[in-house]
């Protein structure tokens, strides 16, 4: 077990490094000079040129990149254009916006998805399930953007339950929370029904029954908890669509996260801000996946023991 | 002489197999999924509307009518003006046009990558799958949205720029999906004996593993269609997408924000607009899947 997380985290360093390198690169390639792009064109060239010395923008782009890793790895992302001040401090400011909004939105999706694809499951083929899976379908199909001004819409504006912008209180949270998680909830209501169902043909659920268990007691002691193996990988999973999903609902509820960061960042052309944020998610949806993986060798046995 | 007679009447009798499977396949569908055949004709529908829009569309999309600024949806304008008096019907038509373009053709660029690299990683093996698959993680490893604002901060915000970054970015995962069927087809008895006999490495890639990968890429095209809607929706509504005047369903969305409370219509309506589109091919895409490869729905 110990050595097949060491492997796992040691394939992850050379993708994280290219991933680095990918954005590094694609970031450098952008036409005209940095320093030109911060400044402005007018500025005179004398400036610039003593600009680009002091951020390093004169050196060699291999120089350049081990530089930034180097850096990176002490937690120094660089210093942002426009802001003047350090990237990872400003990150880590919006950061804890976007992970509550995350954490919550989590909440949501596994509380709708998993009950909503447990009913299904039950009441297979059925209206509640047809009607679950069809709101399952449509939760997955609806463009984040669109749940979002709809909530805003309904909720904040016509019934004025709760505010229409801003993440300063619990309840300003609730709306940004649920347009993010309902995306999710489509999928995980129908992974959870889909395993559900092949599980209850399962013998060991046919023995359960036949040793008098109720019908709960066999979904809640037998099927669910194999059922949700794979469930639970996929929430580790989902963390790089819903940090896709947190640039839109930010933008939406104008919650300062990290993906209203990058948005700005693009806008203003700040390549040092952009670069750390993006490093920055990438990272993240990296032990995302590694924690998803160990995660399936802890809860399952089977694995395990192969291992 | 007499070899080639056979192989001309062996091709022929697996193209009219086929084509006997193909429409078996078709009926199937029909028949088993009524919400997937519902949506083909959905999607055909859609498309005719996108090619044919100046005809079908009631106004130009971009003709501009201050006097008739921000109407309500009524019987001269079904679904309202915008903010300059443009026609929001017949702007949802044209974007149409936009949608499916970028639906379409990054996806198929995308996945034409993700096929060779697949194909390459599965049948070489050893650093040429070792390199592709660490590629492959790399661009898998990136949040989407987040990579293609990356490329469209680079080249530049436009249609043509997320048409090269959606193609660039998203062959990761039908790499994946062609890589594990080749390396299974690979131990097929008639790879074997295609082998034996001296057959060259690229023929039979072309004409025997590709061929038994079309399934897989049929049923990935029709899910990998709506997502590429959805992420050309998503960057035009953040502003590093489609620029005004371009009828994007997306940036239609945006700018009708900041009308959400007045007139709701002008973003709820591309909204539903992007929905219908990305639910049919998802509909349609879960149909083909369910006939022509179960084993994608095992993945």
């Amino acid at each position: 077990m110990l050595k097949k997380v060491a492997e796992r985290i040691l394939i992850s360093i050379p993708v994280l490094i290219g991933v680095v390198l990918a954005i590094f690169i694609m970031l450098r390639i952008v036409p005209g000079d940095p320093a030109t792009t911060m400044m402005g064109e007018h500025v005179n060239p004398a400036v610039i040129e003593k600009i680009s010395r002091e951020m390093g923008l004169d050196q060699p782009y291999y120089v350049q990149f081990f530089k930034y890793i180097a850096n990176a790895l002490h937690g120094d992302f660089g210093t942002s254009y426009r802001l003047n001040r350090g990237v990872t401090q400003i990150i880590l400011e919006a950061f804890r916006n976007t992970v509550k909004l995350s954490l919550l939105a989590a909440v949501v999706a596994w509380i709708i998805g998993i009950t909503a694809g447990i009913v299904a499951a039950i009441r297979q083929n059925r209206l509640l399930d047809r009607l679950f899976m069809g709101c399952a379908l449509l939760g997955v199909s609806m463009p984040v953007f669109m749940t979002a001004l709809v909530l805003q819409y309904v909720f904040a504006f016509k019934l004025e339950w709760f505010p229409v912008a801003g993440f300063d209180s619990f309840r300003a949270m609730v709306l940004p929370a649920i347009a993010l998680g309902w995306n999710s909830a489509g999928s995980i209501a129908r992974m959870t029904r889909s395993n559900l169902v092949e599980i209850m043909q399962d013998d060991y659920i046919r023995t359960a029954r036949a040793k008098g268990l109720l019908e709960s007691g066999v979904i809640i002691g037998h099927a669910l908890k194999n059922a949700m193996l794979p469930v639970v990988t996929m929430m580790a999973l989902q963390i790089s669509s819903m940090l896709s999903g947190a640039v839109l609902t930010e933008s939406v509820f104008g919650v300062p996260g990290i993906g209203r960061l990058a948005v700005n960042a693009i806008e203003t052309r700040d390549m040092p801000l952009l670069q750390g944020t993006v490093v920055f998610t990438t990272v993240l949806i990296i032990i995302g996946n590694l924690t998803a993986d160990l995660l399936y060798n802890v809860l399952d046995p089977r694995i395990r023991e192969g291992a | 002489m007499e070899t080639s007679e056979k192989n001309m009447t062996l091709d022929h009798a697996d193209q009219i197999g086929e084509a006997d499977t193909w429409r078996d396949k078709v009926k199937t569908l029909v028949r088993q999924n009524k919400l997937a055949a519902f949506a083909a004709v959905m999607i055909l529908l859609i498309v005719f509307a996108a090619v044919f829009a100046p005809f079908v569309a009631p106004y130009d999309h971009l003709a501009q009518s201050l006097t008739d600024r921000l109407k309500d949806p009524g019987a001269e304008h079904w679904l309202g003006t915008d903010e300059l008096g443009r026609d929001v019907l017949s702007r949802i038509i044209f974007g149409a046009r936009i949608s499916l373009t970028i639906g379409l053709v990054p996806t198929l660029i995308s996945m034409s990558i993700g096929t060779v690299l697949g194909v390459c990683a599965g049948f070489y093996g050893g650093k040429v799958d070792f390199v592709i698959m660490r590629l492959a993680d790399v661009m898998l490893a990136f949040p989407s949205l987040l990579l293609a604002m990356v490329v469209t901060y680079t080249m530049g915000g436009g249609l043509i720029n997320i048409f090269i970054a959606l193609s660039l970015i998203n062959w990761a995962g039908t790499a994946r999906v062609v890589r594990s069927q080749t390396l299974s087809l690979k131990e097929k008895e008639y790879v074997e004996a295609a082998r034996s006999i001296g057959v060259k490495k690229w023929t039979i890639m072309r004409r025997h593993i590709l061929p038994n990968c079309l399934p897989s890429l049929i049923v990935l095209f029709t899910l990998n269609i709506p997502s590429a809607i959805l992420s050309e929706a998503s960057l035009s509504f953040l502003g590093v997408g489609a620029q005004p005047p371009s009828a994007s369903w997306g940036l239609m969305v945006v700018r009708g924000k900041k009308y959400l409370f007045s007139e709701p219509w002008l973003c709820i309506a591309p909204c539903v607009a992007i929905m219908i589109v990305v639910l049919a091919f998802n509909f349609l895409g879960d149909g083909l899947r369910d006939v022509l490869d179960p084993y994608l729905k095992e993945q």
